[in-house]
Parts: C-alpha cells; sequence; structure tokens
C-alpha cells in the first residue's frame, strides 16, 4: 500500500538507527504524547533497537485511557436509560466504570451501539424517531472536527433524537501541565502528527520556547517515528529547542482550516478532568450553548456520580512518564487487558497495555 | 484513537449537502466524507480518521523525506 510500505522499509529503519546511534552522545529522555505511537514503537520493536542513553516515556495521548471515570460512570448511567441508544466507537465499551462497562450493560439488555464513524450514529436517530441516540463524543483534536460535524449534520436534518456526551481533550495543555510539574523527566516530545494534521503545529512553538524542549511532529510508521527520534536528538545535542515537522506529507504548518472551523463552531473551550491526572486547564472542548439541545448531560440527571478508583493503580505516574508500567507491583498480576484496573490498561494504545500485548516484562 | 490510514479517492459526490466518497484502502473499499478536504481530486491519496478525510498527502513532501532519508543511508555506505 502506497505511503505505507516506504515508511515501513527496514533498509531505511536500519540506516535512521544508525545515525541516531552516532548523534547521541549522553542520556536524553522522549515522550512519544500519542498512544498509537506508543502501540508502533512496542509492535515494531523501537525501543529495542534504540541506543540505551534513549529512554522513551509514553504520554497521555490516549483519549481512552483518559476519559475520566465521571463520565464513564455517567455513561454507563445514560446508557441504563430504557429510552436511549448509545451510540460509541468500539474502544469505551470495555473500559471500567466503578461499576460494570458498557458490554455489562449492554448484557443486561440495553441498546448500545459501536459506530465507526459519528455520522452513522445521526444515521441510527434518523432510523429510529423514537428513540434517543446518544453518541459518545470523545477523543483529541483529530476527532474533534468529525464530532462537530455530527451535530451539524443533525441539525441540518431536524433531528431532536440526537445528542452528544461530549468529553474532548486537547494535547497542548497537556504538555503545559507535564513541563510545569516539579517532577518533570521530559526534554524533548514526539507530537501527535494526527492532531497537529487538523491543528498544525504553530501552538508548539510557545511552549517550546518557554520550557526550552525541542518538539518534533511526528508519524505514525517506524520510519516516521525514528526520523521524529533522530530530529529530537540533534537539537538535544546542539542544545537547540525548534519545533520541526517529520511528518510533512500530511502535516502543515497552519493545519486543517476547514476542520479547525467546524470546532471552533460547534464546541467552547473548559477545563477538563483527565483519569488518573486530574483537572488540567483549558484542556477540554463542551458543546456552546447554542447547541444545548445536543448536550446529553442536559437531558439527563446524570449529577450524582461518586467514582471510585482502584487504589493500586499508578496510572497518573504512568501518564506523566514518572514511572513505568513494568515497576507496577499490579502490573500483569492482578491488572491484565482482561481485567483493567486503571486508565493505561484499558486501551490497546494505552502504555501498560501495549507492554503487556508486545511482551515488555520485568 | 488517532489512528488515521491512506487510501486513494476512488470518486467523490453528495449526499445530504455532505461532501463524500469511496476510499481504496489497499483493496477494501470504504465510504469517508471529505468536508475537510473540499480540493480533494479523484486520485488523490488521503489520510482518513473515523469515516473523515482529515487531509491530502502531499507526494511531493513524502518523495522529499525519503530522499532525505536515504541520503543518511547513502552517507553510510561512503564511511
Amino acid at each position: 500500500m502506497k505511503y505505507l510500505n516506504e515508511f515501513r522499509d527496514s533498509r531505511l529503519v536500519s540506516n535512521v538507527i544508525d545515525e541516531i546511534i552516532r548523534s547521541t552522545s549522553q542520556r536524553w529522555v522522549i515522550m512519544e504524547i500519542c498512544g498509537g505511537q506508543t502501540h508502533s514503537i512496542m509492535k515494531y520493536g523501537l525501543d529495542q533497537l534504540l541506543p540505551d542513553k534513549i529512554e522513551l516515556v509514553h504520554g497521555p495521548g490516549c483519549p481512552v485511557c483518559v476519559t475520566s471515570l465521571e463520565m464513564i460512570d455517567k455513561a454507563l448511567a445514560i446508557a441504563s436509560q430504557p429510552e436511549v441508544i448509545f451510540t460509541s466507537y468500539g474502544d469505551m465499551l470495555r473500559v471500567p466504570g466503578s461499576q460494570g462497562d458498557l458490554f455489562s450493560i449492554r448484557a443486561s439488555g440495553n441498546d448500545i451501539r459501536v459506530v465507526y464513524s459519528a455520522l452513522d450514529a445521526v444515521k441510527i436517530a434518523q432510523e429510529n424517531p423514537n428513540k434517543l441516540v446518544v453518541f459518545f463524543a470523545i477523543g483529541f483534536e483529530t476527532t474533534a472536527p468529525a464530532n462537530a460535524m455530527s451535530v451539524m449534520y443533525a441539525q441540518e436534518l431536524g433531528l431532536k433524537n440526537f445528542c452528544l456526551l461530549v468529553s474532548h481533550v486537547k494535547v497542548p495543555p497537556a504538555m503545559y501541565a507535564i513541563l510545569g510539574s516539579p517532577n518533570n523527566r521530559v526534554q524533548g516530545f514526539l507530537a501527535a502528527g494526527h492532531v497537529c494534521t487538523v491543528m498544525g503545529y504553530w501552538e508548539y512553538i510557545p511552549i517550546a520556547q518557554k520550557y526550552h524542549v525541542p518538539i518534533v511532529v511526528t508519524g505514525f510508521e517506524p520510519v516516521d517515528i525514528l526520523q521524529g527520534i533522530l530530529f529530537t536528538i540533534r537539537e538535544l545535542e546542539n542544545r537547540t529547542y525548534q519545533v520541526q515537522n517529520a511528518y510533512s506529507r500530511v502535516v502543515s504548518y497552519e493545519g486543517n482550516k476547514p476542520a479547525q472551523n467546524i470546532i471552533e463552531q460547534v464546541f467552547v473551550g473548559c477545563d477538563q478532568k483527565w483519569r488518573g491526572i486530574g483537572i488540567i486547564p483549558g484542556s477540554g472542548w463542551r458543546l456552546k450553548p447554542e447547541y444545548a439541545r445536543y448536550n446529553a448531560e442536559d437531558r439527563f440527571q446524570v449529577d450524582e456520580i461518586n467514582p471510585i478508583e482502584s487504589p493500586l493503580c499508578v496510572s497518573g505516574q504512568i501518564l506523566q512518564g514518572l514511572v513505568k508500567p513494568i515497576n507496577c507491583p499490579a502490573f500483569a498480576n492482578q491488572c491484565n487487558p482482561e481485567h483493567p484496573l486503571g486508565a493505561t490498561m484499558v486501551s490497546s494504545e494505552g502504555a501498560c497495555a501495549a507492554y503487556y500485548r508486545y511482551g515488555r516484562s520485568k | 484513537m488517532c489512528l488515521a490510514v491512506p487510501g486513494k479517492i476512488l470518486d467523490i459526490y453528495e449526499t445530504n449537502n455532505l461532501l463524500m466518497g469511496r476510499i481504496d484502502f489497499g483493496g477494501v473499499v470504504r465510504e469517508a466524507c471529505l468536508t475537510f478536504v473540499p480540493e480533494a481530486k479523484v486520485g488523490d491519496y488521503t489520510i482518513i480518521h473515523v469515516g473523515f478525510a482529515l487531509n491530502l498527502i502531499d507526494e511531493e513532501e513524502a518523495k522529499e523525506t525519503l530522499a532525505l532519508l536515504d541520503a543518511i543511508s547513502n552517507q553510510d555506505q561512503i564511511e
């Protein structure tokens, strides 16, 4: 397949690795923000090809993992209502709430459907005028335009039986939070390529300047990831901290304007709670007041939620790059993909799940 | 979750005022919304996430990247 095979070429991988080895003179800690990149790194064993001096730590860029427990519990409460068809991207169905997950609600006889696209959820609302269709609108900047479009489309069709349970997160505020922490270890970032496809990378320049960290926009194939690491290492070794683009076939400086416009039309910025981390100021989006009729939280009384997290789980520290999955006592013991205790084991893109799946053990 | 896959645009049409197209992912064909890439033409490659094209793929940039990394490789052989 064009644009995949060339960027998985073993000769290129091996040569970029050699160049990284030649360029690295001391220890560096680099964080890949995106869970998709964590998954690729583990799948292709890139972490094991890099010199020991380079430590990759895995960031909070998995929206399934960081959706707050309160929001999961709200989803479970709404999905349990008999008049509701609850629709969601597949990844969310097995995320544990305080009691059970969406699969267990479905097993109790409720109508819960996996959709590929937010537009499919709108279609279900069209076909079921006597039901209220709720779409679980989660995701980073990558997914926000699609979710926003579902609202515009439902409005265009005049649908009154469609609404969103919104839990959106944004990358740059999380980077500020990580870099501003007194415990921060991260010296350079691989920025999330598909977030930047939508938003561009102009937002990262003030972050690089404020904290003196290089930030490199990076794709998802093995060659892309290694190119991102090479560019980051060169900046670190030169003591420079520019923002560079190692995914230029897809990402532009400005990003995709039509996609940004629809986000701005439908959503407004808000504080957001991240599972395992807590509230990060300005790190979310919610529906604008003029779209309140599409807000599931307004249509259902779901305020009395008292979430209970596992006391064993250290996912908050893992998401900030402070602890490795293999250093958690519960890893692969009490906590595994079948019975996840917290954020980073629930989704296949979570760092703990990736370590488990690809056999990174103690 | 932010997985996005490259595919080739086979055709472009409108459904309920939405710009849509059929996309070939190396043999598997699926419909996707092209609203965010109004400049798209049949035969262009695009990157699809949850049923939406996020951008077109710039062939020249792809070639430049591969040439840049090839240059590193050639440099290795000279050394």
